[in-house]
């Protein structure tokens, strides 16, 4: 059993692995993303709050909130995938930490649009420098930055590790975005977000969020392993493995 | 060990007092952006108020990462770089010793002429003082943190443009607590402390992880 861990680190044997998970992970992005955004949208209360009530645009919290989840976890995988091919000097680790950071910075994108959206009607701007809208922008650019330093270097090697270390150095911007919101006195730093408790979050818009978060997962799965795929087969070009496969003319 | 670390840093000051123009650029850099910014925005004494510490830092900012282009350039153009790699002693230590120099020459002379552009901007004394110990506490970290982007970026093409979009995101936080000290002593100037501690705080983590870092992404760029 112990020799099975590394079966699946050759491109080789990945590459089939990855196609069959692709529609499985896919078909769970469809079902929880349908189940979520159903239950966002007709199962939860029409308005939040008292006297000031935020009316349906609250809903925007089903996507603005998984994609802010997803950006910085993504972030950490595709750190600890990169680490991996540092430690270890796996070519598939380094290729998943590639596949990943085009995912990451949707989603951060995606936290950061909903997120202009939502200010306008509940805050009156689309754009304030909160501490959290400031350091979302920052992890923001730091995918950018990993991805064109990747894309910049021309050794593959060489762009791999640079690329990983990178990104292993912008890890502490993480927790920065993480804790932005502990604001220990409101007076001496405004902040917009407020600190949130996910059990005092009432239970259908919680459940809602939860579903969706996990269908953003799947889809970042699915996406990845799809960017995986044919970044395996633009790298391993040369190997016969990938020119049987193309003779064969099947994509398995 | 710490004989290496002299060896290198006087080797660095040397060869770059041999041609002080660019030390000197780096300077006049900083100098002219400062001053731009009153031309642009207005002479109002209220305003250039408000924003001197920011566009002090931002031109501290732009001025030490372009400077940072030439930290390795000119030793990996003539192999001496592999020759560092390749001794015996700690990588970290000769980084470090060039980082050093790479300081005493391009952020140093930012914070000995802070009290210049800051009467530019009408500054009290106070702040003037506080600008003048953030920017010797923040400098050093600009040059740590950016010396790791400098090794990433080593001999790339376009790779001064790369640079600045894989280091600026990083200063940020210099940038705002750097600021935010000078803004500070406005109100109280017990109001600081925190600022300076934290920035203290990046500059011994940097001081710590940095040299390693940039190591590290030297081996990378060099093999």
């Amino acid at each position: 059993m112990a020799s099975n861990w590394f079966r699946f680190a050759a491109p080789a044997s990945f590459y089939p692995l990855a196609g069959r998970l692709i529609p499985v992970f896919w078909i769970l992005t469809g079902v929880c993303l349908l189940v979520g955004l159903y239950w966002g949208f007709f199962q939860t209360p029409d308005q939040l709050g008292g006297s000031n009530a935020q009316k349906e645009y609250y809903r925007i919290i089903f996507i603005h909130v998984p994609a802010a989840w997803m950006s910085m976890w993504l972030y950490v995988v595709m750190v600890g995938w990169a680490a991996i091919g540092l430690v270890f000097n796996t070519r598939l680790s380094f290729m998943m930490a590639n596949a990943i950071a085009p995912t990451g910075a949707i989603f951060t994108f995606l936290a950061l649009w909903t997120g202009a959206f939502w200010g306008r009607p509940s805050w009156g701007t689309y754009w304030d420098w909160d501490p959290r809208l400031t350091t979302e922008l920052i992890l923001f650019f730091m995918y950018i930055g990993y991805i064109a330093l990747h894309s910049a270097i021309d050794d593959t090697r060489r762009a791999d590790r640079a690329a990983a270390l990178l990104a292993i150095v912008g890890l502490v911007m993480v927790p920065l975005i993480f804790w932005s919101v502990n604001c220990p006195d409101p007076n001496q730093c405004a902040a917009l977000h407020q600190r949130s408790n996910l059990t005092q979050i009432e239970g259908n818009i919680l459940f809602s969020m939860l579903v969706v978060t996990f269908g953003f997962w799947m889809y970042s799965f699915a996406s990845t392993l799809m960017r995986l795929r044919s970044i395996i087969l633009t790298r391993e070009a040369d190997n016969t493995w990938v020119q049987e496969l193309h003779l064969k003319g099947h994509r398995a | 060990m710490l004989r290496v670390f002299w060896c290198v840093l006087l080797r660095d000051l040397t060869l770059a007092l041999r041609r002080r123009t660019d030390v000197l650029t780096t300077l006049f850099f900083f100098i002219i952006v400062v001053s731009l910014f009153p031309l642009g925005v207005g002479t109002e004494r209220q305003i250039l108020q408000i924003l001197g510490p920011g566009v002090v830092w931002v031109a501290a900012l732009l001025a030490s990462m372009l400077a940072l282009e030439r930290l390795f350039a000119a030793d990996y153009e003539d192999g001496t770089l592999e020759q560092m790699v390749l001794t015996a002693q700690p990588l970290s230590i000769l980084v470090l010793a060039k980082i050093t120099a790479h300081w005493l020459l391009t952020g140093l002379p930012l914070v000995l002429i802070a009290p210049l552009v800051g009467m530019q901007y009408h500054l009290s004394d106070d702040a003037i003082l506080i600008m003048m110990v953030a920017l010797l506490l923040g400098t050093p970290v600009l040059s740590l943190i950016g010396a790791i982007g400098a090794a990433l970026t080593l001999g790339l093409r376009g790779g001064g443009i790369l640079l600045s979009l894989l280091i600026l995101p990083l200063y940020i936080p210099v940038l705002v607590y750097g600021a935010g000290a000078v803004t500070a002593s406005g109100i109280d100037m017990a109001d600081t402390r925190p600022y300076l501690a934290l920035l203290g705080a990046f500059l011994v983590a940097a001081l710590t992880f940095a040299p390693l870092a940039s190591s590290a992404a030297l081996k990378i760029s060099i093999e």
